[in-house]
């Protein structure tokens, strides 16, 4: 059994929380002010994730700011940017407009700026 | 061209927006925006990570989207908008003048005028960092608009000064991006940056943070080929024989930011030594009459959300004021105390019905602390809190039931453990 200290990330809070991990399995997290801290805690001991922000080149050279629409597992964020790097994307883009399906599990890459492409 | 206008609003950004759109909402039609940018936004557009607008919408929105829910705001009410057109001055009789290229300079007369400039970025040359002057120094937002928005990267090999939140930012976009960023430094034992960006900026790709370290020289003649750092003492002084060296090409500067206030300065309104922006009401309307400050270029604040909020307030009084004229005023001054660094608003009109909300900054770091707002010997109200930071604005609600007791100077400070 060990204990790991983690930050949450979920808001601008911050919490300081300790999750008691027992064969790699979270079993209790305290320090949380609220139960989106709690899943942060259980999902950074099994598989953390992080939304991946980026930006695309559209065909016109402009640059558009993507997101990925949920986490993606954190050890891919490097071969995801090299993906995400390769992409040139037609215009217009409208905020939420899929920018690439499936880049990764059932993850869309989606658009999070406008541009007319003018 | 219409030289007329009941509310001219300075600057696109997030304040901007939201005080037009709160202006309209409470009746006015008649307003215009001016933006030097090309678009609106402001420095949301350059802000493409998430986290924005937790606290307003409930949800986490990069930067560019949390700016187009206010743009489409004003796009759905017809407010006129003039884009690539930048403020050259501003009068107490609320004369702008302006310039753009289609229509040369130009002076507008308003009823009443918001300023919402934002706030600008502290630069190397005013923290005199030794070494030479080589290519490669940025500050964190330039850079920022460099990888974000022109789409080139400033280097591959990076030092960052300075932990405040962009810095942070920039950490993690350089180095998705390919770029090896050595080492953070904070020359203060804290940083002051959100907890959260330390975890998702640095923690996650090991990038480590030295506190109480600052660069002690830069290095290379055409572009920076590294620098020293070195551990500071209590009294911030480097300290002999602790210096490190890195190699890089790149560093970053971020150092805090200055509200932007040229502009108010010109026009003589009176600037707080402690925010650096002009001294307001809980309207936000300064000392003079029609004039009005919110957003960064009034305090520098650390979210979005609080941004608009206070925008929405500029707006609406902004509005009554256009409505209504002047009121009768019935002031109290509002000052910082003991281990308080700075209050916003500085002037409390009790002739203005409902309660006030002061934000504030402490000095220092205090766990279970007692902040309380005073007048003279009086206790107004006093509020226990576990833990407050320096980088992390407070806020307190003073009622009108409390207000109606004070009958001098309110004095917020902040009582230590005992």
């Amino acid at each position: 059994m060990s204990v790991r200290s983690l930050t949450c990330i979920e808001c601008p809070i911050g919490c300081s929380i300790e999750v008691t991990v027992e064969n790699g399995e979270p079993v209790s997290v305290t320090g949380n002010a609220c139960p989106r801290g709690k899943l942060y805690a259980e999902n950074e001991v099994i598989c953390p994730r992080r939304v991946l922000t980026s930006t695309v080149r559209a065909e016109n050279g402009e640059l558009i700011p993507v997101k990925t629409d949920k986490p993606i597992k954190k050890d891919e964020t490097f071969d995801l940017m090299k993906k995400i790097n390769r992409v040139v994307c037609k215009l217009p883009v409208k905020i939420g407009d899929i920018i690439v399906e499936n880049i990764t599990e059932d993850i869309n890459l989606i658009a999070t700026g406008n541009a007319e492409g003018v | 061209m219409k030289m007329n206008y009941d509310l001219v609003i300075v600057g696109g950004g997030p304040a901007g927006l939201a005080a037009a759109i709160a202006a309209y909402d409470e009746g006015i039609r008649d307003i215009l925006i001016l933006e030097r940018e090309n678009k609106l936004g402001g420095i949301l557009n350059q802000c493409i990570h998430n986290g924005f607008g937790l606290t307003r919408f409930k949800e986490s929105l990069s930067g560019p989207e949390y700016a187009a829910r206010f743009v489409d705001g004003v796009l759905a009410r017809n407010i006129q908008v003039m884009t690539e057109t930048t403020v050259l001055s501003l009068t107490k009789d609320k004369k702008v003048t302006a310039i753009n290229t289609q229509n040369g300079v130009f002076v507008l007369q308003a009823k009443a005028v918001v300023l919402a400039m934002g706030c600008r970025e502290r630069s190397r040359g005013a923290l005199n960092v030794a070494g030479s002057r080589p290519a490669g120094i940025y500050s964190a937002g330039t850079a920022q608009k460099y990888v974000n928005i022109k789409g080139y990267m400033p280097g591959k090999s990076v030092v960052i000064l300075g932990s405040g939140d962009i810095g942070l930012i920039m950490a993690r976009r350089m180095t998705l991006e390919g770029a090896k960023v050595h080492a953070v430094c904070e020359i203060m034992p804290y940083s002051s940056g959100l907890k959260r960006n330390i975890a998702q900026c640095l923690d996650d790709f090991d990038i480590p943070l030295y506190l109480n370290h600052t660069i002690t020289k830069i290095e290379g003649e055409k572009r920076v080929t590294g620098v020293v750092i070195s551990k500071v003492d209590e009294n911030k002084k480097p300290i002999p024989g602790t210096e490190v060296h890195f190699d890089c090409d790149t560093v970053l500067f971020s150092v805090g930011l200055i509200p932007e206030n040229e502009l108010t300065k010109g026009a003589g309104l009176e600037l707080s030594p402690r925010t650096r922006g002009a001294v307001v009401y809980q309207s936000r309307e300064t000392e003079v009459e029609g004039i009005f400050a919110c957003g960064n270029v009034l305090q520098v604040h650390d979210l979005v959300d609080f941004v608009s909020e206070e925008a929405e307030l500029a707006g609406r009084y902004a509005a009554n004021y256009i409505l209504y004229g002047k009121t009768e005023r019935d002031e109290v001054r509002v000052s910082n105390g003991k281990n308080v660094s700075y209050v916003v608003p500085q002037i409390i009109d009790k002739n203005i019905q409902g309660n006030v909300k002061l934000f504030f900054r402490v000095t220092n770091t205090f766990r279970d602390c007692t902040i309380i707002a005073k007048c003279g010997e009086q206790v107004l109200l006093q509020k226990k809190k576990k833990i407050v930071v320096p980088g992390e604005m407070e806020s307190m609600l003073l009622t009108e039931a409390k207000l109606a007791e004070a009958n001098g100077e309110i004095q917020i400070e902040l009582e230590e453990k005992i």
